[in-house]
């Protein structure tokens, strides 16, 4: 059996835990730079307020609807998904940590346990040591679980926030209650394309025959019936690094000059290389893209961007910001005024096992030098060793007008009590 | 049929321990004579682990105002609160009441609670169904700067 343990409304939670004055009320959190609404409680949902938003277009509606508004504060979730997944362990040895609040677990040899006691024990503990609330769908295949989960958000009071799909007859009435989109790996296109063939729920879709599924779609689809009709077919996936890293941001005002722009991604590109070698692996691809400000349609547009392959795989900063800031100088167009860039690294491959490349190679001192630099800025915190291509004079901030206290990580930003 | 088993268990993962504790120490470096102290080295004492039992559900809070100077919390001390503790009679909770964090003494009698303070300028507290009431954690230590 398989449980999908989700966080409700996670980041908003997060905030709660710290400012419990936020407890039943409208709260929408912002992206980096305060962008765009990513999380919201459920009372903000009620406002009518969508995902994904840009924040300065909804002001006035988050004045009218008294919708309180935070800007992201990472290194606090970041922390408060660490407890809940360590917690999570105490319950299974088989975990799939999924996203920042989310993931799957194997119960193996469960026979003789009752999943429901289960889930409720594990939803209780999270809630009572870190405050955040969660929902629980407990069934014998992962997308099942998901199913599961949906059921146990939508009816907290009903379910506890816990529902296990263990009979046939849950199993039909679970199916035929799941709209197509709501499904997992169902995308917009294929509902579109399954709506036509009449399949109005998931019931209807597990019922299409394995030809057809295969004949007009892909072997995922395939297998997403079969898990639907509760077959595994997706085991879990321990994920010890991620396959992409990027870093990209909005600017807080925009760029139309070329140093400005060179100088924001050679930061990213670094930024990239960090969390290249925190992971331990090499990159072999870097992109790099630029965006004008598509917000302001009276203004000239230009969006592009670049993919290099690299002729050898490196998480050196030097090499990755000297790649990006030349993959700038194609991009650029003159006349535009840039709000956005980026920078990911792909094709990535563990550190100490690559093909070696007989013509060109790193530079080997760029590996000793990228170890002291990093024990330095992990020493001294903030990051004391730049690149000469970074701006040394001015420190780049994101616009967080709103960001709460570090509660759990800065010592200064603790809780106070009388 | 159901088999009877333990009700539930509980798996514990490995202990991640940080580099700062203890030094490797090659015996065969030196030609001399090798330390008597290799066999019996230990791990240095952690006051994280002295003071913490529940990483996951440990957290720190900042105490401001004398209200429970009797029990040796003054103002500015750092408290070590435990979530995982159940709330009982006589334990130092950190509570959350009418918008505001409070640290008192719980107090719990007859199915009402109390929160007392320990310090005679402060007058007890009962809770009542009017009150925004929730409590946030135990404080398991109170650390101070002297």
């Amino acid at each position: 059996m398989y449980a999908l343990v989700d966080c409700n409304n996670f980041y908003v939670s997060c905030e709660r835990v710290f400012n419990p004055n936020l407890q039943n009320k409208p709260v929408a959190i912002l992206s980096n730079n305060d962008g765009c609404v990513i999380s919201l409680s459920d009372e903000a949902k009620k406002t009518g307020l969508p995902f994904g938003v840009p924040a300065f277009k909804y002001e006035a509606f988050f004045k009218v609807n008294n919708i309180t508004i935070l800007s992201s504060n990472y290194p606090l979730y970041g922390d408060m998904s660490t407890r809940v997944m360590k917690i999570l362990h105490q319950f299974t040895p088989d975990i799939e940590v999924y996203s920042i609040d989310e993931a799957f677990l194997e119960f193996k040899g469960f026979q003789n346990y009752n999943l429901e006691d289960y889930g409720l024990k594990i939803r209780k503990r999270i809630l009572q040591w870190t405050g955040i609330p969660t929902s629980v769908g407990i069934a014998s295949t992962k997308a099942l679980s998901k199913v599961a989960n949906k059921i146990a958000r939508k009816y907290p009071k009903k379910t506890n926030g816990v529902y296990v799909i263990d009979s046939d007859e849950k199993h039909i009435k679970a199916l035929r209650w799941i709209s197509l989109k709501n499904v997992w790996g169902i995308g917009n296109r294929l509902e579109k394309r399954l709506l036509l063939k009449g399949c109005k729920n998931a019931l209807d879709f597990i019922q299409l025959s394995d030809r057809w599924i295969l004949k007009n779609f892909s072997v995922s689809e395939w297998k997403l019936k079969k898990e639907l009709q509760g077959v595994p077919k997706f085991l879990l996936e321990e994920i010890s690094s991620k396959k992409n890293i990027a870093t990209t941001r909005s600017f807080e005002s925009t760029f139309s000059d070329i140093d400005n722009i060179k100088e924001r991604v050679a930061t990213f590109a670094t930024s990239c290389a960090e969390k290249l070698r925190k992971q331990q692996s090499n990159c072999q691809i870097i992109i790099v893209f630029l965006r004008s400000n598509h917000y302001k349609k009276d203004t000239k547009q230009h969006k592009a961007s670049i993919s290099i392959v690299l002729p050898y795989p490196t998480n050196s900063s030097l090499t990755i910001s000297k790649v990006a800031v030349q993959a700038v100088t194609q991009l650029f167009k003159k006349g535009i005024a840039y709000k956005r860039a980026g920078v990911l690294v792909s094709g990535l491959v563990p550190t100490n096992n690559y093909q070696l490349n007989l013509f060109v190679q790193e530079n080997p001192k760029h590996k000793p030098l990228m170890r002291v630099v990093d024990k330095i800025n992990t020493k001294f915190k903030a990051n004391k060793i730049k690149l000469a291509s970074q701006d040394l004079q001015q420190t780049w901030k994101m616009r967080q007008e709103r960001l709460s206290p570090k509660y759990t990580t800065n010592i200064n930003d603790i809780i106070t009590v009388k | 049929m159901t088999v009877k088993t333990p009700q539930y268990l509980t798996f514990f993962s490995l202990k991640d321990i940080k580099s700062n504790g203890i030094l490797f120490m090659d015996i065969s470096i030196s030609a001399g004579f090798p330390s008597p102290a290799d066999d019996f080295k230990e791990t240095r004492i952690s006051l994280d682990e002295e003071l913490i039992k529940n990483k996951e559900a440990t957290f720190f809070a900042k105490v401001s105002g004398q209200s429970m100077i009797g029990a040796g919390i003054d103002n500015n001390d750092l408290l070590v609160i435990d979530r995982s503790i159940e709330p009982t009679n006589n334990k130092i909770a950190v509570c959350f009441l009418d918008g505001e964090f409070t640290v008192k003494r719980l107090r719990v009698d007859n199915g009402e609670v109390w929160l007392q303070p320990e310090n005679p300028k402060y007058p007890i507290i009962k809770i009542t169904e009017e009150n925004d009431f929730v409590i946030w954690g135990i404080v398991t230590n109170v650390i101070k700067k002297v």
